[in-house]
């Protein structure tokens, strides 16, 4: 076992060698421009970059003339938003979305606001979900465009993205779904699904990073998105810019291989996160599950130690990779958006951790990993003046805290 | 983020953790912060005379507030109440090259200190500690 152990599959994961290999001609004797239309090179990097057209649309469920690359998700998602609020701001100006998206989701409608569109952030319940029944009491005469995420990449809710399609469908309102952690993880399907546009990024399923693809419906409905950036009107006119032909057939490959082994590796990730979750749990007391037990990513633990603080926690944790919802390591020391829109406590928010499992992880690695997270928690509560007050009896909800910073 | 050496030192050999006992004449203690901030120190002092003779501390916080009050009872052992009393933030900064998002840990430990020597002094009446408990 090599240490550190990599634990932050939803951070991003390792190209699979199988995915290497696919790209590795289209830098070399394959380098042909795909725009090229008079010679060989162009038409054999045009013939791959169609290839995995086919390869995305068939992991999503959509037709190869449905994608549309990007260099990834904050690209896709600025291009949803943006090109759907421009060319459907006639129609209306309010849009609909999570507080618990990705800053990408969040920034992005701040800028529409700006521009004058009104955005209603729905607040998720306290395992980080939205129901349709909660859509739809936000959905105005005016409102043009639903934009929620699939699955939340902290804390790893799974949204129940079929039941708020069908109702943006029966509404006649556009439905984006940010499908980044989502796509090649959990059965997607754009059209049993009723979603009109979806973002996904090669680097969260074992393809390189800086490519990605975004899906446009082309029929019922059909959508039309304003260009982001202007050019030589590649991709249907809606993104400009040379392909990244070696990129996109490595996103094509790590797609072909996502759908193939989706639901063994599924089954993996379930059972290696359950193993996980089980050995820490039955060593510590209070620790909490942060999301859904039920509607999870396969792949994603994220959990939160009462008394231990987050980034000391993350100190002790230097042999394994894994990540922590307070955001003390950044210049904010604030906790995670997402863990507080669930009403999560902010002492537990700075104490939560998040486990991403993949395609690479072993029992082994989960194995260690439970024994250092274990070791350390110990550690610092030893040392945490809470947890000696909460073992004296003393309620910490009731104490007159002296803070001044 | 990057810790400097004197952080993680203290953070993997933390000195002098653990609490002495609260209801004692000789012994102040000081609690500041709160949980939702992220960050809670306790610090005592045990005192004779107007000397502190043992320190001890608990800290709920990231690896720089535990160094912090780490060091702050390293610094306050063998002191008189005067001369912590003089014990300054910037001087922890300094010592363990916090960076600037982690001096508030630094004014946390300092603030630990003079809520410790407060609740001794408070045990004693206010007036300068002479020694009796």
């Amino acid at each position: 076992m090599k240490t550190p152990v990599y634990l932050d599959y939803q951070a991003t994961t390792p190209v699979d060698p199988r995915v290497l290999d696919a790209m590795l001609p289209y830098f070399r004797e394959h380098f042909g421009n795909a725009a090229s239309r008079s010679h060989a090179f162009g038409w054999s990097a045009e013939k791959a970059v169609e290839e995995a057209r086919t390869q995305i649309g068939a992991l999503i469920g959509a037709d190869a003339k449905e994608i549309v690359f990007t260099s990834g998700s904050t690209e896709g998602i600025n291009l949803a938003l943006k090109g759907v609020a421009e060319m459907y701001s006639e129609k209306g100006r309010h849009i609909i979305t999570s507080q618990a998206e990705h800053k990408a989701v969040l920034d992005t409608c701040k800028h529409l606001e700006k521009q004058g569109f009104e955005v209603t952030y729905l607040k998720p319940d306290k395992e980080g979900r939205h129901s349709a029944e909660q859509v739809a009491a936000a959905l105005r005469p005016d409102t043009i465009l639903v934009a929620i995420m699939w699955v939340n990449n902290e804390v790893g809710s799974v949204n129940p993205i079929r039941e708020i399609g069908k109702l943006c469908h029966e509404r006649g309102v556009l439905m984006f779904t940010d499908a980044t952690q989502a796509a090649g993880k959990i059965p997607v399907d754009v059209q049993a699904d009723g979603v009109d546009l979806l973002c996904l990024s090669a680097h969260k399923l074992y393809g390189p990073k800086g490519v990605g693809a975004l899906y446009v419906r082309r029929r019922n409905p059909r959508v039309r998105l304003v260009a982001q950036m202007d050019g030589g009107g590649h991709e249907r006119g809606m993104r400009s810019g040379t392909l990244n032909v070696p990129g996109i057939v490595g996103l094509g490959k790590a797609c072909e291989i996502a759908r193939e082994e989706l639901a063994t590796e599924a089954a993996r990730c379930i059972e290696l996160r359950e193993r996980l979750h089980r050995r820490i749990t039955s060593a510590l007391d209070h620790v909490h599950l942060n999301g859904s037990a039920e509607h999870r990513l396969p792949g994603n633990l994220n959990l939160s130690f009462s008394f231990v603080e987050g980034e000391s926690l993350l100190m002790g944790l230097k042999d394994i990779a894994v990540s922590s919802g307070s955001a003390c390591t950044s210049a904010s020391l604030e906790p995670s958006h997402v863990l507080r829109s669930m009403d999560v406590g902010d002492e537990l928010a700075h104490s939560s951790i998040r486990f991403g499992i993949g395609r690479f992880t072993t029992r082994e690695d989960v194995d260690y990993a439970a024994d250092q997270v274990i070791n350390a928690v110990r550690r610092l509560r030893e040392m945490s003046p809470l947890y000696e007050m909460v073992k004296e009896g003393i309620d910490l909800s009731s104490v007159n805290w002296q803070a001044g910073h | 983020m990057a810790y400097s050496d004197k952080v993680l030192d203290h953070y993997n050999n933390p000195r002098n953790v653990g609490s002495l006992d609260k209801s004692k004449a000789s012994v102040g203690t000081g609690v500041v912060g709160a949980p939702e901030c992220g960050d809670v120190m306790k610090l005592q002092i045990e005192v004779e005379g107007d000397r502190i003779v043992d320190a001890k501390f608990k800290t709920f916080g990231c690896g720089s507030a535990i160094a912090s009050s780490s060091l702050a009872t390293e610094w306050l052992k063998g002191k008189t109440i005067d001369e912590a009393m003089e014990i300054k933030n910037t001087q922890i900064v300094e010592e363990l090259s916090l960076p600037p998002v982690k001096i508030h840990c630094s004014v946390l430990a300092e603030d630990a200190i003079k809520s410790a020597i407060a609740d001794f002094k408070a045990k004693h009446g206010g007036a300068a500690p002479g020694g009796k408990s």
